[in-house]
């Protein structure tokens, strides 16, 4: 856990009476969230209680229709420089990983740097690779990512966001689609990750013993509400609310 | 003869092959009693081999037509399905009309209408455009072939997961470049089969050209058959020709997918 974490500075990420519909459903109901810089977050809940779409709002995979997200001093609007300027600042880890199947592992990790930061091949090919011994697996690089197995594909997509040099990574269940015995390695990057990088990072995930290990503060959501939030360790010894008290009694069951 | 090009290795190419050279030599043999005049199209015989000359003569203008035609199709298919998938109604009502339009229109009055009534719309405009049959048909052909490429160029990118071009997006690449990089090299290896389809549906459909004048292949096949009088003789073979153009045309499809299958199968 970090406690360098003064939080006095102005948050890198505030959502502010965010609302969000999908035709008529309300999938997001007033959502506030502040995150400040080095901050981990964890976010749990039911399913379909709208997790991914609060981390997908914050990178302009799904817009908003009221309320205000603004991230490091930029307003998300439509306009596209906006939007760009705070998609250069995100990463984000896909529970489907979704990596390029057409690519190498390697062209994977440069297509970005190349083209939308306009970096040299080489100079691409060198920062994928300090990120593929990052994520320990530099020996696949000339490999089509068919030929990996899922924790290793993961580990490629931590490795593709991290090469765009982001200030901040999302992830959506990065571990959800993986058999158990590659959930660990996956973790291990994630853990490195924000103990020796301090990135600040908010992680949709129900691995309890990751968020108790890494996770600052913790958000619970149910039916598009934010149920229950709070630092770490008070959430998952009190929590308040009994919506929150059942669904981690639930979930620590297993 | 020139279909021992295409032989390959493939049994059932050579099966293909036999059945035709079996079909003319009965055709052929035929010859001996009945009504046929072989000899206008035997390379042996000395005029047969000029007429044949003449006839394969059209080769190249079929080929040209049809390669130029086919790529500004998929050039003109792609540009309108881009709209198609677009989240805003009105770009994808400019698809939609297109497409209902384009698809409608039988490619002989199309035909007519440019070679003949576009050169009017031109003059009106005070513009100084001719448009000469070969023009007319690469005009025609592309336009109406684009709308069955524009179809499938959508259904193929839409089978491409939403996921890919999310990211595309967050890896910083913008719309265009998502779909260079990212999507369409994923689409264009599944709508290949389909694809060329509509390559040899415009090799066949070239054959139009001939009634505004264009020298293609059955342009030639008809001036021949006003000379020599031998319609069965010519006719069998100019539908040999265009057999032989459409076998190199699967014959390359099959190693080109095959080559990309080879990249598939890796992932
Ligand atoms: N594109 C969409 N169109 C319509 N409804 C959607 C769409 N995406 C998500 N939803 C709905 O919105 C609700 C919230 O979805 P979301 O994916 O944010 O939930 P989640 O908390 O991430 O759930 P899970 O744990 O299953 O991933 C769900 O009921 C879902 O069915
Ligand atoms: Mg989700």
């Amino acid at each position: 856990m970090s406690d360098s974490n003064p939080h006095t500075e102005q948050p890198l990420i505030t959502m502010s009476g965010v609302n969000k519909y999908f035709g008529d459903f309300h999938v997001l109901k007033n959502i506030d969230l502040t995150v400040h810089t080095g901050e981990r977050m964890v976010i749990c809940g039911p399913s379909g209680s709208g997790k991914s779409t609060v981390v997908r709002c914050i990178c302009r995979l799904e817009t908003h229709e009221s309320g205000s997200i603004h991230v490091d001093g930029i307003e998300l609007t439509d306009d596209p420089d906006s939007i760009s300027a705070i998609r250069a600042e995100v990463g984000m880890v896909f529970q489907q990983f979704n990596l390029f199947p057409h690519l190498s592992v390697l062209d994977n990790l440069t297509l970005g740097p190349i083209k939308a930061r306009g970096m040299s091949r080489s100079d691409a090919e060198s920062l994928a690779m300090t990120y593929l011994e990052r994520v320990r697996i530099p020996e696949q690089a000339n490999k089509r990512p068919g030929q990996l197995s899922g924790g290793q594909q993961q580990r490629v997509a931590i490795a593709r966001s991290l090469c765009m040099e982001p200030r901040m990574m999302f992830f959506d269940e990065p571990t959800s689609a993986l058999d158990p015995e590659m959930i660990a390695e996956v973790l291990d990057v994630m853990v490195e990750l924000a103990e020796e990088d301090g990135m600040t990072m908010i992680v949709v995930t129900h691995e309890m013993g990751f968020a108790r290990k890494v996770a600052d503060t913790m958000v619970f959501m149910d039916h598009g509400e934010i149920v229950e939030t709070g630092p770490t360790a008070g959430f998952f010894d009190n929590p308040r609310s009994a919506r929150c008290r059942e669904f981690l009694d639930q979930i620590l069951k297993h | 003869m020139i279909t021992s090009a295409i032989i390959g290795s493939r049994r059932h190419r050579l099966v293909g092959l036999l059945v035709i050279m079996a079909v003319m030599a009965t055709l052929s043999g035929c010859g001996a009693g009945g009504n046929w005049g072989w000899y206008v199209v035997d390379p042996t015989n000395p005029s047969g081999w000029v007429n044949l000359k003449f006839l394969a003569g059209g080769f190249a203008s079929t080929i040209l037509l049809s390669i130029i035609a086919a790529i500004s199709s998929i050039t003109i298919g792609l540009l309108i399905a881009l709209p198609g998938l677009s989240e805003r109604r009105g770009l994808r009502l400019i698809n939609r009309v297109y497409v209902e339009v384009v698809r409608a229109i039988p490619l002989l009055p199309m035909l007519f209408w440019v070679f003949y009534g576009l050169p009017q719309i031109f003059k009106a405009l005070g513009l100084d455009i001719t448009i000469n049959p070969f023009w007319g048909a690469v005009i025609t052909l592309a336009l109406s072939d684009s709308a069955f490429t524009a179809e499938i160029f959508r259904a193929g990118i839409q089978s491409i997961g939403r996921g890919q071009s999310e990211a595309a997006q967050t890896v910083g690449l913008n719309y265009l470049q998502t779909m260079r990089y990212v999507i369409l090299p994923q689409a264009i290896r599944r709508i290949l089969p389909p694809l060329a389809n509509q390559f040899i549906y415009i090799v066949k459909m070239s054959a139009f050209a001939s009634v505004i004048g264009m020298q293609e292949l059955t342009r030639r096949a008809n001036e021949l058959v006003v000379t020599e009088y031998r319609p069965l003789e010519i006719y069998t073979v100019l539908i040999l020709e265009y057999l032989v153009l459409v076998l190199i045309i699967s014959q390359g499809v099959r190693w080109l997918e095959r080559k990309m299958g080879a990249d598939e199968r890796q992932r």
